[in-house]
Protein backbone atom coordinates (compact mmCIF):
# COMPACT_ATOMS: atom_id res chain seq x y z
CA UNK A 1 0.00 0.00 0.00
CA UNK A 2 1.66 3.14 -1.19
CA UNK A 3 -0.56 5.94 0.01
CA UNK A 4 -1.50 7.21 3.45
CA UNK A 5 -1.30 3.76 5.00
CA UNK A 6 1.93 2.90 3.28
CA UNK A 7 3.76 5.97 4.36
CA UNK A 8 2.59 5.68 7.96
CA UNK A 9 3.44 1.98 8.09
CA UNK A 10 6.93 2.59 6.70
CA UNK A 11 7.72 5.33 9.19
CA UNK A 12 6.38 3.43 12.19
CA UNK A 13 8.07 0.18 11.18
CA UNK A 14 11.41 1.88 10.70
CA UNK A 15 11.05 3.36 14.18
CA UNK A 16 10.30 -0.09 15.59
CA UNK A 17 13.18 -1.77 13.85
CA UNK A 18 15.58 0.89 15.08
CA UNK A 19 14.19 0.31 18.56
CA UNK A 20 14.64 -3.46 18.33
CA UNK A 21 18.00 -3.45 16.53
CA UNK A 22 19.62 -1.98 19.58
CA UNK A 23 19.06 -5.18 21.45
CA UNK A 24 20.81 -8.35 20.35
CA UNK A 25 18.60 -10.97 21.93
CA UNK A 26 14.95 -11.06 22.95
CA UNK A 27 15.80 -10.79 26.63
CA UNK A 28 17.65 -7.59 25.92
CA UNK A 29 14.82 -6.45 23.72
CA UNK A 30 12.52 -6.86 26.68
CA UNK A 31 14.87 -5.01 29.01
CA UNK A 32 15.31 -2.28 26.48
CA UNK A 33 11.55 -2.20 26.03
CA UNK A 34 11.04 -1.66 29.74
CA UNK A 35 13.61 1.06 29.84
CA UNK A 36 11.87 2.77 26.93
CA UNK A 37 8.51 2.22 28.59
CA UNK A 38 9.60 3.96 31.78
CA UNK A 39 10.94 6.90 29.77
CA UNK A 40 7.80 7.01 27.70
CA UNK A 41 5.42 6.85 30.64
CA UNK A 42 7.28 9.76 32.23
CA UNK A 43 6.99 11.69 29.00
CA UNK A 44 3.29 10.88 28.75
CA UNK A 45 2.73 12.15 32.29
CA UNK A 46 4.56 15.36 31.45
CA UNK A 47 2.65 15.63 28.17
CA UNK A 48 -0.68 15.23 29.96
CA UNK A 49 0.34 17.82 32.57
CA UNK A 50 1.23 20.27 29.77
CA UNK A 51 -2.14 19.77 28.14
CA UNK A 52 -3.92 20.33 31.47
CA UNK A 53 -1.94 23.53 32.12
CA UNK A 54 -2.73 24.91 28.67
CA UNK A 55 -6.40 24.01 29.18
CA UNK A 56 -6.57 25.75 32.57
CA UNK A 57 -5.06 28.88 31.10
CA UNK A 58 -7.67 28.97 28.34
CA UNK A 59 -10.44 28.30 30.88
CA UNK A 60 -9.32 31.29 32.94
CA UNK A 61 -9.39 33.48 29.86
CA UNK A 62 -12.82 32.13 29.10
CA UNK A 63 -14.18 33.15 32.52
CA UNK A 64 -12.66 36.63 32.23
CA UNK A 65 -14.10 37.21 28.80
CA UNK A 66 -17.55 35.99 29.86
CA UNK A 67 -17.53 38.59 32.64
CA UNK A 68 -16.50 41.31 30.19
CA UNK A 69 -19.31 40.37 27.83
CA UNK A 70 -21.89 40.81 30.58
CA UNK A 71 -20.34 44.11 31.66
CA UNK A 72 -20.14 45.53 28.15
CA UNK A 73 -23.71 44.48 27.45
CA UNK A 74 -24.94 46.31 30.52
CA UNK A 75 -22.94 49.40 29.61
CA UNK A 76 -24.28 49.40 26.08
CA UNK A 77 -27.83 49.33 27.39
CA UNK A 78 -27.08 52.11 29.86
CA UNK A 79 -25.50 54.25 27.19
CA UNK A 80 -28.37 53.59 24.82
CA UNK A 81 -30.97 54.54 27.37
CA UNK A 82 -29.11 57.83 27.71
CA UNK A 83 -29.27 58.38 23.98
CA UNK A 84 -25.48 57.92 23.71
CA UNK A 85 -25.41 55.74 20.60
CA UNK A 86 -21.67 56.37 20.14
CA UNK A 87 -20.76 54.86 23.50
CA UNK A 88 -23.25 52.04 23.09
CA UNK A 89 -21.72 51.21 19.73
CA UNK A 90 -18.23 51.16 21.22
CA UNK A 91 -19.34 48.81 24.00
CA UNK A 92 -21.11 46.55 21.52
CA UNK A 93 -18.08 46.40 19.25
CA UNK A 94 -15.96 45.23 22.13
CA UNK A 95 -18.62 42.80 23.21
CA UNK A 96 -18.69 41.28 19.72
CA UNK A 97 -14.90 40.93 19.69
CA UNK A 98 -14.97 39.24 23.07
CA UNK A 99 -17.74 36.88 21.94
CA UNK A 100 -15.79 35.86 18.86
CA UNK A 101 -12.80 35.06 21.05
CA UNK A 102 -15.04 33.12 23.42
CA UNK A 103 -16.29 30.88 20.64
CA UNK A 104 -12.82 29.98 19.51
CA UNK A 105 -11.68 29.45 23.12
CA UNK A 106 -14.54 26.97 23.62
CA UNK A 107 -13.44 24.95 20.60
CA UNK A 108 -9.85 24.92 21.78
CA UNK A 109 -10.70 23.92 25.33
CA UNK A 110 -12.73 20.99 23.98
CA UNK A 111 -9.89 19.99 21.72
CA UNK A 112 -7.41 19.97 24.60
CA UNK A 113 -9.85 17.99 26.71
CA UNK A 114 -9.99 15.41 23.92
CA UNK A 115 -6.20 15.25 23.73
CA UNK A 116 -5.95 14.76 27.46
CA UNK A 117 -8.42 11.86 27.43
CA UNK A 118 -6.79 10.23 24.44
CA UNK A 119 -3.29 10.34 25.94
CA UNK A 120 -4.53 8.89 29.21
CA UNK A 121 -6.27 6.08 27.36
CA UNK A 122 -3.22 5.35 25.19
CA UNK A 123 -0.95 5.26 28.21
CA UNK A 124 -3.20 2.59 29.72
CA UNK A 125 -3.15 0.58 26.49
CA UNK A 126 0.63 0.56 26.38
CA UNK A 127 0.82 -0.63 29.99
CA UNK A 128 -1.49 -3.53 29.11
CA UNK A 129 0.61 -4.48 26.08
CA UNK A 130 3.86 -4.46 28.02
CA UNK A 131 2.28 -6.63 30.67
CA UNK A 132 1.04 -9.05 28.00
CA UNK A 133 4.51 -9.14 26.51
CA UNK A 134 6.07 -10.11 29.81
CA UNK A 135 3.62 -13.00 30.24
CA UNK A 136 3.95 -14.13 26.66
CA UNK A 137 7.72 -14.21 26.81
CA UNK A 138 7.65 -16.76 29.61
CA UNK A 139 5.09 -18.93 27.80
CA UNK A 140 7.10 -18.87 24.58
CA UNK A 141 10.32 -19.78 26.35
CA UNK A 142 8.64 -22.78 27.95
CA UNK A 143 6.99 -24.04 24.76
CA UNK A 144 9.46 -23.47 21.94
CA UNK A 145 13.05 -24.27 21.13
CA UNK A 146 15.52 -21.45 21.64
CA UNK A 147 15.60 -20.48 17.96
CA UNK A 148 11.83 -20.57 17.58
CA UNK A 149 11.38 -18.69 20.83
CA UNK A 150 13.65 -15.96 19.57
CA UNK A 151 11.51 -15.47 16.46
CA UNK A 152 8.24 -15.53 18.43
CA UNK A 153 9.53 -13.09 21.00
CA UNK A 154 10.76 -10.76 18.29
CA UNK A 155 7.28 -10.80 16.77
CA UNK A 156 5.71 -9.99 20.11
CA UNK A 157 8.30 -7.28 20.68
CA UNK A 158 7.32 -5.74 17.35
CA UNK A 159 3.73 -5.68 18.56
CA UNK A 160 4.76 -3.76 21.67
CA UNK A 161 7.12 -1.59 19.65
CA UNK A 162 4.30 -0.57 17.36
CA UNK A 163 2.19 0.46 20.34
CA UNK A 164 5.08 2.52 21.68
CA UNK A 165 5.73 4.17 18.33
CA UNK A 166 2.03 4.96 18.06
CA UNK A 167 1.92 6.51 21.51
CA UNK A 168 5.02 8.49 20.57
CA UNK A 169 3.14 9.90 17.60
CA UNK A 170 0.06 10.72 19.70
CA UNK A 171 2.29 12.55 22.18
CA UNK A 172 3.98 14.50 19.48
CA UNK A 173 0.68 15.62 18.03
CA UNK A 174 -0.60 16.57 21.49
CA UNK A 175 2.52 18.65 22.06
CA UNK A 176 2.11 20.43 18.75
CA UNK A 177 -1.52 21.21 19.54
CA UNK A 178 -0.64 22.42 23.04
CA UNK A 179 2.06 24.63 21.55
CA UNK A 180 -0.47 26.18 19.15
CA UNK A 181 -2.90 26.76 22.03
CA UNK A 182 -0.16 28.38 24.10
CA UNK A 183 0.59 30.78 21.29
CA UNK A 184 -3.13 31.41 20.99
CA UNK A 185 -3.52 32.05 24.72
CA UNK A 186 -0.55 34.41 24.53
CA UNK A 187 -2.18 36.32 21.68
CA UNK A 188 -5.44 36.69 23.59
CA UNK A 189 -3.50 37.93 26.62
CA UNK A 190 -1.82 40.53 24.43
CA UNK A 191 -5.20 41.69 23.18
CA UNK A 192 -6.37 41.89 26.78
CA UNK A 193 -3.30 43.87 27.79
CA UNK A 194 -3.92 46.24 24.89
CA UNK A 195 -7.38 46.86 26.33
CA UNK A 196 -9.27 45.34 23.44
CA UNK A 197 -11.86 43.79 25.73
CA UNK A 198 -11.84 46.44 28.44
CA UNK A 199 -15.18 47.78 29.37
CA UNK A 200 -15.62 51.36 28.38
CA UNK A 201 -15.17 52.75 31.88
CA UNK A 202 -11.63 51.35 31.89
CA UNK A 203 -10.24 53.03 28.80
CA UNK A 204 -6.71 54.24 29.27
CA UNK A 205 -5.06 57.61 28.83
CA UNK A 206 -6.41 59.81 26.09
CA UNK A 207 -9.86 58.44 26.80
CA UNK A 208 -10.39 60.42 29.97
CA UNK A 209 -13.13 62.44 28.42
CA UNK A 210 -15.15 59.38 27.51
CA UNK A 211 -14.52 57.94 30.94
CA UNK A 212 -15.69 61.10 32.63
CA UNK A 213 -18.75 61.22 30.43
CA UNK A 214 -19.51 57.64 31.27
CA UNK A 215 -19.14 58.17 34.97
CA UNK A 216 -21.51 61.05 34.66
CA UNK A 217 -23.84 58.83 32.70
CA UNK A 218 -23.68 56.09 35.30
CA UNK A 219 -24.47 58.39 38.17
CA UNK A 220 -26.95 60.21 35.98
CA UNK A 221 -28.54 56.90 35.11
CA UNK A 222 -29.12 56.06 38.75
CA UNK A 223 -30.97 59.29 39.21
CA UNK A 224 -32.88 58.80 35.99
CA UNK A 225 -33.64 55.26 36.98
CA UNK A 226 -35.15 56.36 40.19
CA UNK A 227 -36.98 59.10 38.43
CA UNK A 228 -38.38 56.63 35.89
CA UNK A 229 -39.51 54.34 38.70
CA UNK A 230 -41.15 57.23 40.43
CA UNK A 231 -42.84 58.26 37.24
CA UNK A 232 -44.10 54.71 36.75
CA UNK A 233 -45.42 54.64 40.29
CA UNK A 234 -47.23 57.85 39.60
CA UNK A 235 -48.62 56.28 36.42
CA UNK A 236 -46.79 58.49 33.95
CA UNK A 237 -44.11 56.11 32.53
CA UNK A 238 -41.99 57.33 29.62
CA UNK A 239 -40.19 55.64 26.70
CA UNK A 240 -36.84 55.12 28.39
CA UNK A 241 -37.72 52.97 31.34
CA UNK A 242 -38.44 49.75 29.38
CA UNK A 243 -34.90 49.83 27.93
CA UNK A 244 -33.41 50.10 31.40
CA UNK A 245 -35.54 47.29 32.76
CA UNK A 246 -34.57 45.08 29.86
CA UNK A 247 -30.92 45.83 30.54
CA UNK A 248 -31.25 44.58 34.05
CA UNK A 249 -32.98 41.38 33.03
CA UNK A 250 -30.25 40.39 30.66
CA UNK A 251 -27.28 41.38 32.78
CA UNK B 1 -5.28 -8.40 7.74
CA UNK B 2 -4.46 -6.19 10.72
CA UNK B 3 -5.05 -2.46 10.38
CA UNK B 4 -4.04 0.11 12.95
CA UNK B 5 -5.59 3.53 13.11
CA UNK B 6 -2.91 5.65 14.74
CA UNK B 7 -3.93 6.69 18.23
CA UNK B 8 -6.89 4.28 18.33
CA UNK B 9 -5.68 0.72 18.17
CA UNK B 10 -5.65 -2.34 15.92
CA UNK B 11 -8.48 -3.99 13.98
CA UNK B 12 -8.72 -7.39 12.29
CA UNK B 13 -10.28 -7.12 8.81
CA UNK B 14 -11.09 -9.81 6.25
CA UNK B 15 -8.23 -10.10 3.75
CA UNK B 16 -10.67 -9.28 0.92
CA UNK B 17 -10.84 -5.72 2.25
CA UNK B 18 -7.22 -5.08 1.33
CA UNK B 19 -8.09 -4.30 -2.30
CA UNK B 20 -10.91 -1.93 -1.38
CA UNK B 21 -8.81 -0.16 1.25
CA UNK B 22 -5.93 0.15 -1.16
CA UNK B 23 -8.17 1.60 -3.85
CA UNK B 24 -9.62 4.20 -1.46
CA UNK B 25 -6.13 5.03 -0.28
CA UNK B 26 -4.86 5.61 -3.79
CA UNK B 27 -7.83 7.81 -4.60
CA UNK B 28 -7.34 9.76 -1.36
CA UNK B 29 -3.72 10.32 -2.32
CA UNK B 30 -4.57 11.66 -5.74
CA UNK B 31 -7.25 13.92 -4.24
CA UNK B 32 -4.65 15.28 -1.81
CA UNK B 33 -2.14 15.77 -4.60
CA UNK B 34 -4.69 17.64 -6.67
CA UNK B 35 -5.58 19.90 -3.76
CA UNK B 36 -9.13 18.50 -3.63
CA UNK B 37 -9.86 18.82 0.07
CA UNK B 38 -13.53 17.81 -0.11
CA UNK B 39 -12.69 14.72 -2.14
CA UNK B 40 -9.91 13.80 0.22
CA UNK B 41 -12.09 14.14 3.32
CA UNK B 42 -14.84 12.04 1.74
CA UNK B 43 -12.42 9.23 0.80
CA UNK B 44 -10.67 9.36 4.15
CA UNK B 45 -13.96 8.97 6.00
CA UNK B 46 -14.84 6.05 3.71
CA UNK B 47 -11.57 4.37 4.70
CA UNK B 48 -12.34 4.86 8.39
CA UNK B 49 -15.88 3.58 7.86
CA UNK B 50 -14.59 0.44 6.16
CA UNK B 51 -12.35 -0.32 9.14
CA UNK B 52 -15.20 0.42 11.56
CA UNK B 53 -17.79 -1.71 9.73
CA UNK B 54 -15.66 -4.73 8.78
CA UNK B 55 -13.03 -4.67 11.51
CA UNK B 56 -13.00 -6.18 14.97
CA UNK B 57 -10.86 -4.41 17.51
CA UNK B 58 -8.05 -6.59 18.82
CA UNK B 59 -7.86 -7.37 22.51
CA UNK B 60 -5.50 -5.05 24.30
CA UNK B 61 -3.18 -7.90 25.25
CA UNK B 62 -2.77 -9.22 21.70
CA UNK B 63 0.73 -8.64 20.39
CA UNK B 64 0.78 -8.53 16.62
CA UNK B 65 2.25 -6.25 14.03
CA UNK B 66 -0.11 -4.36 11.77
CA UNK B 67 -0.13 -4.88 8.01
CA UNK B 68 -1.22 -1.31 7.49
CA UNK B 69 -1.03 1.69 9.78
CA UNK B 70 -3.42 4.49 8.95
CA UNK B 71 -2.82 8.07 10.08
CA UNK B 72 -4.72 9.52 13.05
CA UNK B 73 -8.45 9.99 12.44
CA UNK B 74 -8.16 13.77 12.76
CA UNK B 75 -5.39 14.12 10.18
CA UNK B 76 -5.75 17.52 8.54
CA UNK B 77 -5.70 18.08 4.83
CA UNK B 78 -2.42 20.00 5.21
CA UNK B 79 -0.88 17.08 7.09
CA UNK B 80 -2.09 14.61 4.49
CA UNK B 81 -0.55 16.70 1.76
CA UNK B 82 2.67 16.91 3.77
CA UNK B 83 2.75 13.11 3.69
CA UNK B 84 3.42 13.23 -0.02
CA UNK B 85 5.63 16.26 -0.25
CA UNK B 86 8.27 14.59 1.89
CA UNK B 87 7.65 16.19 5.27
CA UNK B 88 5.75 13.17 6.52
CA UNK B 89 3.51 13.08 9.54
CA UNK B 90 6.34 12.04 11.82
CA UNK B 91 9.84 13.38 11.29
CA UNK B 92 12.32 10.50 11.08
Amino acid sequence: MAGLGGRMSTVIKSKISRMLDRAEDPGETLDYGYQKQVEMLQNVKKGIADVVTAKKRLQMQNTKLEQQVVKLDTQARQALSQGRDDLARMALERKTLAQTELQSLDTQINELQGQQEKLTENEQKLRTKIEAFRTKKEVIKAQYSAAEAQVKISEAASGVGEEMADLGLAMQRAEEKTETMRARAGAVEELEAAGTFDDITQLGSGQDDIERQLQELTSGAQVDDELAKMKAELGSGDEESPALEQGKDNA
Amino acid sequence: MIVRIAGEGQFRLPDEDAGRLNELDNRAVSAAEQGDETGFKELWSQMLELVASDGNQLDEDELVESDVILPPRDISFAEARGEFTGDGLIPD
